[in-house]
């Protein structure tokens, strides 16, 4: 129980602090922190092969489009540091997210979740895992590929622009 | 009344939803509001896994496999978004929410 | 006969050696505490040979680039006390007394935080990443059931170093050279990972003992049925080797920190031991990913003939590692730098490309393992096709264009 507390405060002081911070690198350097923090769980939940995709998803590749994207939206240095914007938006913001919260813990608190039985972990190892993979689940495995083809191009053709003196650059070779 | 572990995980991941939402309420920078959407989107993946490890026992590894299409799916969410960022910040040279309020560009 | 017997046994003694020894040490703990210092013992020793090897390997990397550049490389540190020079055995020390004692600059406008941060999570990363590699038949550190992705994962991790690094500097050169490196980190790390789907996907398991077990043994008795020696294997090899030089920052590619153009890249504001740890780290990266290659391909701790088998697994991990690692400083004495573009297109247009037909071949190959008999030349015809084919074509096309260069003023 110890290392799920341990666990779950980290991530979520990371969290917080990440989303109540003034400079967006640290904020998004920090949130990944978190993210890695989720992976621990998973690990400590026993879903090893989730936990190494969230580390290779998360930490390895949104982290950088986030971070490209951040560098990309700012005029001169300064502009990383972004001001909390109207308090009364924030105080909000706050109540929402504050009753949400209680209504959720009330949910959760008052629901009578029986104790696990003992001795029931389940274990569940990659070669079962890719089996359930390419067998009920083939269409939506091909369904993802789809679409993460499809995410990608079109991030792709967004992001590139309408510039047209790229195109008119001669070709690169020796002469 | 004791808490089992269950218990204890779906706080966990209900407190990392209400960051995420007061987060993506509150910041009025784009990049952050994204990122306070994602935060929602893993708590309600380390739900899946909670209730896997813990609840009852249903067909085998139906929460990971859920969990890891939920994470090619976020995947893909955040490179179009970021990229639909950059396209924002192209044309009304800002990523604040409240300057991107025009449907012309 | 008895010679024979002889052999098997201290070979089965000197197989064993490491963990006798750990276990004569650790055995009259009580168990939750013994499981602790094994591991401990475990970390500590693999901490300590990888520290040495690293030690040793920038040693000989100046060495043999000294051999090849005609001129005897470093040779004058003396061992301490006795004045013996020895090769300048010594040199590895006298560098790190060198880095500890050098002051460390921190630029005023630098993120302190950061800028402290980026080496030592590039460093804990690195090492993170050796800790799954079977060194030998009973010495693995961490059994993952997931462990090739273990590794991916860890190495994916060192990007954010990069950035952290490039970033905290507050210095033009440093975040343009770590955005160089992060492309070409993220544009190699693909081929990286297709070139090792095949591995994987033969040996039915992503565990690395697994995969080890999977080459074991001799097809007609005494070709390795290493996957280096399969058409599919060779070519996978040749494509993760690339993407290693690539991904550890190595010559050719060592575009991230190319001193020519920008000083050192995202290490320009770093100095004393700070720089050392990246280096370090960087080593560290080389030998994970050679040791990867050499399980994944290589055949991992497996003797090469059946005769020899009686040689401990470990020492052939070595040995190979050590070759391995020999040929990453072959290559940085003889290639010179790619440009940026043609970085990135050898990575679009062609690595990844091959890597995707490579798993093609070797679906092909696990289907018609049942083959015999004439088949078999078949089977090879068919695979080597689907191997040479692509690659002469799309060779072809990546350099279409491309002539010699011709001197005007001179031959």
């Amino acid at each position: 129980m110890i290392p799920l507390l341990l666990i779950a405060g980290l991530t979520l002081a990371t969290a917080a602090v990440a989303l109540a911070l003034r400079n967006l690198i640290h904020s998004a350097l920090l949130l990944i922190a978190s993210w890695a923090g989720i992976a621990a769980f998973y690990l400590w939940a026993g879903a090893e092969f989730v936990a190494f995709a969230q580390v290779l998803v998360y930490v390895g590749a949104v982290s950088m489009v986030v971070l490209f994207a951040v560098l990309l939206t700012r005029r001169s240095r300064d502009d990383i540091s972004v001001a909390i914007d109207s308090p009364a938006r924030g105080i909000a913001a706050l109540l929402t997210g504050g009753a949400v919260l209680g209504v959720l813990f009330g949910a959760v608190i008052s629901s009578p979740l029986g104790a696990p039985a003992a001795g029931a972990r389940p274990s569940l190892s990659v070669k079962e895992l890719g089996l359930q993979l390419m067998g009920p689940h083939a269409a939506a495995l091909l369904i993802v590929g789809v679409l993460l083809t499809v995410a990608l191009l079109g991030a792709v053709v967004i992001a590139a622009g309408d510039r047209t003196d790229a195109a008119e650059r001669k070709p690169e070779g020796n002469p | 009344m004791t808490y089992s572990p269950l218990h204890l995980c779906l706080l966990f991941s209900s407190a990392l939803f209400c960051i995420g939402l007061i987060g993506a309420l509150a910041r009025s920078n784009t990049i952050l509001v994204l990122l306070g959407v994602e935060l929602m989107l893993n708590a309600a993946n380390l739900n899946f896994i909670a209730f896997w490890r813990y609840g009852p026992p249903t067909a085998p590894g139906t929460g990971v496999i859920f969990v890891i299409f939920a994470i090619a799916v976020a995947a893909a969410e955040a490179a179009v978004g970021l990229a639909l960022v950059i396209a924002v910040y192209r044309h009304h040279r800002s990523i604040r929410l409240q300057d991107a309020n025009q449907l012309k560009g | 006969m008895n010679a024979a017997l002889l052999f098997a046994t201290t070979g089965s003694v000197l197989e064993t050696l490491p963990v006798t020894l750990r276990d004569l040490v650790t055995g009259w703990l009580p168990e939750p505490l013994r499981w602790l210092v094994n591991s401990l013992v475990g970390v500590g020793t693999l901490l300590a040979v990888i520290g040495l090897l690293f030690a040793y390997l920038t040693l000989a990397e100046r060495k043999i680039l000294g051999r090849i550049q005609n001129r005897p490389g470093p040779n004058r540190t003396p061992i301490p006390f006795i004045n013996l020079r020895f090769f300048g055995l010594a040199q590895p020390f006298a560098d790190g007394v060198k880095a500890i004692t050098k002051e460390d600059v921190v630029p005023d406008g630098a993120d302190k935080v950061l800028h402290f941060l980026a080496p030592v999570a590039l460093l804990a990363f690195s090492i993170m990443t050796l800790g799954v590699i079977p060194y030998g038949r009973h010495l693995v550190l961490l059994e993952f059931d997931a462990a090739v992705l273990y590794f991916f994962a860890a190495g994916a991790a060192t990007e954010l170093a990069v950035f952290m690094a490039g970033w905290a500097s507050r210095n033009k050169y440093s975040l343009l050279a770590a955005m160089r490196a992060l492309a070409q980190l993220i544009s190699y790390e693909l081929p990286l990972l297709l070139s090792v789907v095949p591995a994987v996907m033969l040996a039915g398991s992503l565990a690395l003992p697994a995969i080890v077990e999977a080459q074991g043994g001799w097809s007609y008795g005494f070709l390795p049925q290493w996957h280096v020696f399969t058409p599919w294997g060779f070519a996978g090899f040749i494509i993760f080797f690339i993407s290693a030089l690539a991904e550890s920052n190595r010559s050719p590619f060592d575009l991230p920190e190319a001193e020519s153009e920008l000083i050192a890249g995202h290490l320009t504001e770093y100095s004393g031991f700070k720089y050392a740890l990246f280096f370090m780290a960087e080593y560290f990266g080389m030998c994970a990913l050679s040791g990867m290659g050499v399980t994944l391909f290589l055949g991992g701790w497996q003797a090469p003939l059946p005769f020899l088998e009686f040689i401990p697994s470990y020492v052939w991990f070595g040995v190979k590692l050590l070759s391995l690692l020999l040929v990453f400083i072959w290559i940085r004495a003889t290639f010179p730098r790619l440009r940026m573009d043609q970085l990135t297109r050898f990575a679009w247009k062609f690595l990844v490309p091959l890597a995707l037909i490579n798993l093609g071949t070797a679906a092909f190959w696990s289907l018609t393992a049942g083959w015999s008999g004439p088949l078999q030349f078949v089977r090879w015809a068919v695979a080597l096709a689907l191997v040479l084919v692509p690659f002469t074509l799309l060779g072809r096309r990546l350099s279409a264009g491309v002539a010699p260069r011709t001197y005007r003023y001179a031959t």
